[in-house]
C-alpha cells in the first residue's frame, strides 16, 4: 500500500511516523506514576497503635497512601489534629514533621515536561501570543517580534554595506587584495566576541545586539558577492564591451543578474547565522527577545515554556530560510 | 617583390564576377598593418610572439575566413579586431578609423553562444539593440529584434530562455544579436564549431543568405575547410604559432552561387580543398623554411587561386615565378 503512494507522500508518512515515535518515546521517558510515592503498608499492630493515638481510619489511609512511614505517622497521630486542620496549617512539613518522600529527590524525568505539558504550554503560547503582563512576562509573539526586528535591522544594514562593497571587491583585484587580510582576520571572530566591545563603545544593549547581528551577517554576504561578481563569465562582459554598454548598465544588467544567485546564497547563509546569533546575544544582554525568554524560563525552571520557545525559534528560523530560498529561486538561471 | 599586386577578379554576393576592382573601388572595411601580438612568458622572463607581421585588407561586403591550427593566435587576432585585446605593435583600421577599443561598429559572434541565460532570446537581442540605439522606444526596439529573429528562423521562440533552446538555436540568437545592431563588420570566432554537422549546415546556409541580403562584411575564424570554401570569398592562411605568420591568401575559385549541396561537384572544389588541406597538414609547419628559401614580403602575402586543369593553382602576387611554380606542384 505504501509503495503505491508517490515519493513525497511516502516521505511525509515516514516523517509523521518518526514524529509519533519520538513523542511516544518522550512520553514514556517523562511519564509520572499516578499514585505518586508508593504507599506505606501498615501492619495490623501499627494501625491499632495509630488508632489508639487518636487518629481516625480515613486519615491513616490518606497519609499511608502519601508514602509516609510509620514513625512519622506516629508523630502526626501524636499531634492529635485532624487532617483538615493539618492541611489548613500548611501540611505536615509545616508542623515540623519530615515526611519521608517529600524530602527525597524527585524521580528521574518527573521534572522534565512530558509531551502533553509541552502541548499545553504551546497551546497557551499560540493562542495568546501578544499579552503583556509585566517586563518579564510577555507573549511569545511580542518577544519573537523583538528578536525579528533586531535581526531585520542588523541584517539589512549588513546587506547595505556588504553588497556594494562586495561588488567593489569583486570588480577590482586591487581592492580585493587590499581588503583580503582584514576580511580573513575579522571573518572567523565569533559574533559574540564583539559583544563586549559593542557594549563598551556603544553602551546601549539594544544597539549592541543589532551591531552583533550586523557583524555576523556581513561576511557571508560580502564574500559571496565578491566571489559572484569576480566570477561573472568573461564572455558576458565581452558582449557588454563590444556593445559599448556603460559601466553602470553593465553592473545592473549583466553583473548583478549573473552574480545574483551567488549573492542570494550568501544572504541565505547570513540570515541563518543572524538567527543563531540573536538568541545567544539576547541571552547575554537580556531584557526582551526570544533568546531572553529561553534564559528566563530556564531560570524559573519553567522547562515546558522554555521548550516551546526553543521550538518556535526553530520554526521561525526555518521560515526565514524558506523565504530566502524562494527569493533565490526568483533570480536563479540555468546556464 | 616590388611588383604591384595584381588585382584579382572576385565574385560578389550576387555571383557575378567583378572583373576589375579598380573600376569599382570597394571600401576598405578592414585594414591590418604590421600587426604583432606578444604575450609575457609564464616564467616572467621575456615575451613570446604569438604572431607578427600580419598585413591584410578586406573590402566591403567581403566574407573572409581565417584558417590556422590551434595556438596560431586566431582568436587573439579576432579579439584585437573586436577591440577586446590590444596589439603589441601594428595597426588595425576598420572603415578607415583606427581600432582603439570595442565598438558597436564591430559585432562579435562568440565561439560559445555567450547569451545571457537570465534573459529571453528576445531580451538578449533587445539588450544589444537598446545599446546601439539608446533612445529608441520599446516598440521600435522590439520591431528591430523581431526582424532579425525572423531572419534566423526563430519566430515563436522569442520568449524562451537560452537553456530552453538547442545549441543551434542558441547560436542563431547569437547571430541575430550580432546582425541586429547593423555593424560595419561582423567578427565570428568559430561560431559553428560546437554544433553537430546537420545544424552547422543549416546555419551556414542561413548565414550565406543573410550576408547576401545585407552585404555584410564578415571576418570569420574556422578550422573547417569545407565551411571556409562554402562561405568565404577569400581564405587567409596562418602558419602555426608561436611566431605565426599570415602565409597566404586563397581566392575562392568556386562560383558565388555555390551551395552546400552542389559545391563539391564543381571542378574547382577539390583543387581548393586539397590546397587548403595541404596547407593545414604540411605547409603550416614548414612555412618558415619556405620563406627562408625564397623571398617573402609580409606586406604582400602571396595569393593563390587553386583551379582545375593544368593551371591547378595559380599564384598571382608579388611572389616570384619560381615560388608560384612550387605552389602549383604542391596544390595539384
Amino acid at each position: 500500500m505504501i509503495a503505491k503512494l508517490n515519493p513525497s507522500a511516502q516521505s511525509a508518512l515516514l516523517s509523521l511516523a518518526l514524529f509519533f515515535f519520538g513523542l511516544l518515546l518522550w512520553h514514556l521517558l517523562t511519564v509520572q506514576p499516578d499514585t505518586g510515592p508508593s504507599a506505606t503498608v501498615l501492619t495490623v499492630a501499627e494501625r491499632e497503635q495509630l488508632v489508639s493515638l487518636g487518629m481516625i481510619e480515613p486519615d491513616i489511609d490518606y497519609y499511608a497512601n502519601e508514602g509516609i512511614a510509620f514513625p512519622q505517622l506516629e508523630q502526626i497521630a501524636g499531634l492529635g489534629l485532624s487532617r483538615e486542620v493539618i492541611e489548613g496549617a500548611g501540611g505536615i512539613q509545616a508542623l515540623g514533621i519530615a515526611a519521608v518522600g517529600a524530602d527525597s529527590p524527585p524521580a528521574p524525568g518527573s521534572l522534565f515536561p512530558s509531551p502533553m505539558q509541552i502541548g499545553d504550554a504551546l497551546w497557551a503560547a499560540v493562542t495568546d501570543p501578544f499579552y503583556v503582563a509585566g517586563t518579564n512576562d510577555m507573549g511569545l509573539g511580542i518577544q519573537m517580534g523583538y528578536s525579528l526586528a533586531r535581526v531585520a535591522l542588523g541584517y539589512f544594514l549588513a546587506a547595505l554595506v556588504a553588497i556594494p562593497l562586495g561588488f567593489a571587491i569583486g570588480m577590482s583585484p586591487l581592492v580585493y587584495q587590499a581588503l583580503d587580510p582584514y576580511i580573513q582576520v575579522l571573518k572567523p571572530i565569533s559574533p559574540l566576541a564583539w559583544m563586549p566591545i559593542a557594549l563598551f563603545t556603544i553602551g546601549d544593549s539594544e544597539i549592541s545586539s543589532i551591531f552583533v547581528i550586523f557583524i555576523c551577517s556581513l561576511w557571508p554576504m560580502l564574500i559571496n558577492t565578491a566571489f559572484g561578481v569576480a566570477t561573472v563569465r568573461k564572455e558576458w562582459l565581452n558582449v557588454a564591451k563590444t556593445l559599448e554598454v556603460s559601466a553602470l548598465r553593465t553592473a545592473f544588467r549583466v553583473i548583478l543578474p549573473a552574480a545574483a544567485p551567488t549573492i542570494l546564497t550568501g544572504m541565505r547563509i547570513s540570515i541563518g547565522i543572524a538567527w543563531l546569533v540573536i538568541v545567544a546575544a539576547e541571552m547575554l544582554v537580556g531584557g526582551t527577545g526570544i533568546g531572553y525568554v529561553v534564559w528566563n524560563e530556564w531560570n524559573g525552571l519553567r522547562l515546558d515554556r522554555m521548550i516551546v520557545a526553543i521550538l518556535l525559534i526553530g520554526v521561525v528560523g526555518m521560515l526565514l530560510d524558506m523565504a530566502l530560498a524562494r527569493a533565490a529561486r526568483l533570480v536563479a538561471y540555468v546556464d | 617583390m616590388t611588383a604591384t599586386p595584381v588585382r584579382l577578379p572576385i565574385s560578389n554576393a550576387a555571383g557575378e564576377t567583378v572583373s576589375n576592382m579598380a573600376s569599382r573601388p570597394a571600401r576598405k572595411m578592414i585594414q591590418i598593418e604590421a600587426l604583432e601580438r606578444r604575450f609575457p612568458n609564464p616564467n616572467g622572463k621575456g615575451e613570446t610572439q604569438v604572431f607578427g607581421d600580419v598585413n591584410f585588407t578586406a573590402h566591403e561586403g567581403e566574407f573572409v575566413c581565417l584558417i590556422g591550427h590551434s595556438g596560431c593566435g586566431k582568436t587573439t587576432l579576432l579579439n584585437i579586431l573586436a577591440g577586446l585585446d590590444k596589439p603589441s605593435s601594428g595597426y588595425v583600421f576598420v572603415d578607415g578609423k583606427e581600432v582603439s577599443g570595442p565598438s558597436l561598429d564591430r559585432a562579435v559572434v562568440f565561439q560559445g553562444h555567450a547569451l545571457m541565460p537570465w534573459m529571453t532570446a528576445m531580451g538578449n537581442i533587445e539588450f544589444a539593440v537598446k545599446s546601439r540605439w539608446r533612445n529608441w522606444s520599446k516598440a521600435k526596439a522590439i520591431e528591430q529584434c523581431q526582424k532579425y529573429i525572423d531572419m534566423v528562423h526563430l519566430t515563436g521562440s522569442e520568449s524562451k530562455k537560452p537553456a530552453q533552446l538547442s545549441g543551434g538555436m542558441k547560436q542563431r540568437v547569437g547571430i541575430a544579436r550580432a546582425f541586429s545592431i547593423e555593424p560595419k563588420i561582423l567578427l565570428m570566432d568559430e561560431p559553428f564549431s560546437a554544433l553537430d554537422a546537420l545544424t552547422r549546415g543549416s546555419l551556414q546556409d542561413e548565414l550565406v543568405s543573410i550576408c547576401q541580403a545585407t552585404n555584410q562584411t564578415v571576418f570569420m575564424i574556422t578550422h573547417d575547410v569545407d565551411e571556409a570554401i562554402l562561405l568565404a570569398d577569400r581564405i587567409v592562411l596562418m602558419t602555426n604559432g608561436p611566431r605565426a605568420r599570415l602565409c597566404e591568401i586563397v581566392e575562392n575559385t568556386l562560383p558565388g552561387d555555390r551551395t552546400r549541396s552542389d559545391m563539391h561537384t564543381h571542378p574547382n572544389y577539390y583543387p581548393m580543398r586539397n590546397h587548403l588541406l595541404e596547407f593545414l597538414v604540411n605547409r603550416s609547419k614548414t612555412f618558415a623554411k619556405e620563406i627562408a628559401a625564397d623571398g617573402f614580403d609580409p606586406r604582400n602575402p602571396p595569393v593563390a587561386r587553386p583551379q582545375a586543369g593544368a593551371q591547378a593553382a595559380t599564384r598571382l602576387s608579388a611572389a616570384s615565378d619560381n615560388q608560384s611554380a612550387t605552389t602549383e606542384k604542391k596544390a595539384s
